[in-house]
């Protein structure tokens, strides 16, 4: 179990700049989740972190070593990939085995790893099987035995549930979550499933383009995004943003939201303070998510940050638990999450609540959080 | 075997029974005619000179004999030699096999590298590397003669192998890499990761999967080799002549009769042993080629 720091690191991939100066601090022990959209450069970090890839510039520190110059082999890591990377030609046995005979580590004290693993991941019976006569999920088994079996400071996985099938993804899940708390190392954790990376983490970094835009632990990256982008990926059904009108009202802040027959409503958004000056009369993106709109909360009577809004329901979509209802508001559709009973259908008009303690406001020019 | 398409259960149209027959037709008369030469020198060389003379081309030998092949291999002339094809054929055979070993070998570790270790430039080597694949071999024989002046390898059979594996590494160097190519490069990161270096991985690792390969260059290099006439005409000596050579002058060379069940002994002789590679070992040429390194 090691901390890893990594400072200002940029990686050039020939004109092509990925990484544009990435900083992040882990610390020993902790399940550090990497998160954003295909391409935003996941992959690479963590090749960069294995020393699989040299970085342009910056600095990568495991523990208190400076390793940008140190092999993969050196830096006591374990890497699983997205696609298991088992070795095709030997046996699961000698795919475990493999990392610690490469090390000279001692036959007797190779088996006994070699058993302790299997156990421990059930992959058992499986020893004497090749890759190719393996299960999806028995091969991810196999891939996660390989890098335990090596006993790192630090464990690197690229999104290894990605080739699972629903259900065993959210074993798999559970079972990595398990084995984080028993073995208690380090991980980086790479996924591009933000409920991955929500039940997983103890803080996540949220990537787009190469760069870090929130780093922070999953209740605050849901209640606190720092931009439009963090708020709309973490969580789902997505944040509803809608483009609305800020005006003054007797020292009272408020958005005003229109239905589609033209009907408005003011919603307070708090008080005018020097924060939020400049956007008033201007136009500001309300951030709230499906939750917070709905038919009504616990303790609502008297509640000032709840208040009452009229649509008519355009599509149903029932999820089970919840039943997700579309309205039009400003022109944009709004996702609601109401009780199935309550829903209206089609064309009906329904009545809402929406509690505004948790609403966010965002600047359209540069998309940031603005206000409180 | 995924891709096969379903077996067609219960009658069939006549459209497709007349189809069948069509290209069944077409195949057989394409073996006919790959195969009618073929049956003519084989019976040919079963024939005594009296049965040639008097007998039609396609007929069945009249008395079937072995002397024309027991003379084309020991005792008939060549230039001035008359000791048969049996010292040219060990020629061939001291020739194919180091050649083949060490181009395919070194091919092997080629497409490992391109493949596998990219460095800058490797592309473009690679591309320069595959255009001796597209070389008329007639362009290189003056340079490649000096060569092995220089080397003083000329005029024998380390000569002919020098130049086969040359230019042979071109075709093993694409053949290797473009198998190594379909095996994931996370493998061998992960490998790296456990410790493998550059011939540990490639021992361990990316050897263990090659065997289709293997036996795509190596059928290829074996019938390029002991097939090539250009090289061997002009780089061995009198006493490194490859078969191809030796089975030219055999048949140039006029002592009064022209002695066809000779001739076409020796022509069976030297080309029997690509034969058998090719009935040996054909299907997994085909398969090595279209099969990717790493399944599931
Ligand atoms: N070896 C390379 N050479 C050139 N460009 C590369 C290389 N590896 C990655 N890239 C580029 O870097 C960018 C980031 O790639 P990366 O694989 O890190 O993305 P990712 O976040 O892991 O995406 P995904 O979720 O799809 O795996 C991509 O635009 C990709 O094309
Ligand atoms: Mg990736």
């Amino acid at each position: 179990m090691a901390s890893l720091t990594i400072s200002e690191i940029r990686k050039w991939f020939g004109t092509n700049e990925v990484l544009k100066g990435v900083s992040l601090a882990v610390e020993a022990g902790e399940f550090l989740v990497l998160v954003g959209p295909s391409g935003c450069g996941k992959s690479t970090l963590l090749n960069l972190i294995a020393g699989l890839e040299t970085i342009t510039s910056g600095e990568i520190k495991i523990g208190d070593r400076v390793v940008n110059n140190v092999k993969p082999k050196d830096r006591d890591i374990a890497m699983v990939f997205q696609s298991y990377a088992l070795y095709p030609s030997m046996n699961v046995r000698k795919n475990l085995a493999f990392g610690l005979e490469t090390r000279g580590i001692h036959k007797d004290q190779i088996e006994k790893t070699v058993k302790r693993v299997a156990a421990m991941l059930q992959i058992s019976e499986l020893l004497d099987r090749k890759p190719s006569q393996l299960s999806g999920g028995q091969r991810q088994r196999v891939a996660m035995g390989r890098a335990l079996a090596r006993d790192p400071v630090i464990f690197l996985f690229d999104e290894p549930l990605s080739n699972l099938d629903a259900k065993l993804r959210v074993e798999m899940r559970t079972e990595i979550k398990e084995l984080h708390q028993r073995i208690k190392t380090t991980i980086v954790y790479v996924t591009h499933d933000q409920i991955e990376a929500m039940t997983l983490a103890d803080r996540i970094a949220v990537m787009k383009d190469g760069i870090i835009h929130q780093f922070d632990t999953p209740q605050q990256l849901y209640d606190n995004p720092s931009n439009i982008f963090v708020a709309g990926f973490i969580g789902s059904p997505s944040m509803n943003f809608i483009k609305c009108k800020l005006v003054k009202k007797a020292k009272e802040l408020s958005v005003v939201l229109e239905n589609r027959k033209g009907d408005s409503f003011l919603l307070p958004v708090g008080k005018a303070d020097k924060s939020l000056e400049k956007w008033i009369d201007g136009d500001v993106i309300l951030g709230i998510r499906p939750e917070r709109i709905a038919t009504g909360f616990h303790e609502q009577e008297g509640n000032p940050q709840i208040h009452e809004i009229e649509c008519a329901v355009e599509v149903l979509e029932p999820t089970g638990p919840d039943t997700l209802v579309f309205v039009n508001i400003n022109g944009g559709k709004v996702t609601c999450r109401v009780s199935p009973h309550a829903a209206k259908l089609p064309g009906e008009s329904m009545k809402l609540m929406i509690d505004m303690s948790k609403a966010l406001l965002f600047d359209p020019e540069t998309q940031n959080r603005i206000g409180r | 075997m995924r891709g096969r398409e379903p077996v067609m259960v219960g009658e069939r149209s006549t459209g497709a029974v007349i189809g069948r027959i069509i290209v069944y037709s077409i195949l057989i008369v394409a073996a006919l005619y790959f195969l009618i030469p073929f049956f003519v020198m084989a019976m040919t060389s079963l024939k005594t000179m009296n049965d040639i003379r008097t007998g039609n081309l396609i007929s069945f030998p009249r008395e079937f004999t072995l002397d024309a092949w027991g003379k084309a291999w020991s005792s008939a002339c060549t230039g001035i030699n008359c000791e048969g094809v049996k010292g040219y054929f060990l020629n061939s055979v001291q020739m194919v096999i180091p050649a083949v070993i060490i181009s395919t070998l070194i091919g092997a570790v080629n497409g490992y590298v391109f493949s596998k270790w990219r460095f800058k430039g490797s592309e473009t080597i690679f591309s320069f590397l595959l255009l001796g694949c597209f070389i008329p071999f007639q362009i290189i024989l003056l340079p490649m003669s000096q060569t092995l002046g220089v080397l003083r390898i000329g005029q024998s059979i380390f000569g002919l192998i020098f130049v086969h594996i040359v230019y042979g590494l071109p075709f093993t160097s694409l053949f290797f890499r473009n198998f190594y190519v379909t095996i994931p490069d996370e493998i061998i990161k992960a490998a790296k990761i456990d410790g493998a270096g550059f011939f540990k991985i490639f021992w361990k690792i990316i050897l263990p999967v090659s065997l289709p390969i293997f036996v795509v260059a190596i059928i290829w290099q074996t019938t390029q080799i002991w097939n090539d006439f250009l090289f061997g005409v002009a780089f061995s000596g009198s006493d490194s002549q490859p078969i191809t050579v030796a089975l030219n002058n055999l048949v140039n060379t006029s002592t009064g009769v022209k002695e066809y069940n000779v001739d076409m002994a020796a022509a069976i002789i030297a080309g029997l042993p690509t034969l058998i590679v090719y009935i040996v070992a054909g299907k997994y040429f085909l398969r090595g080629l279209t099969a990717g390194a790493v399944k599931g």
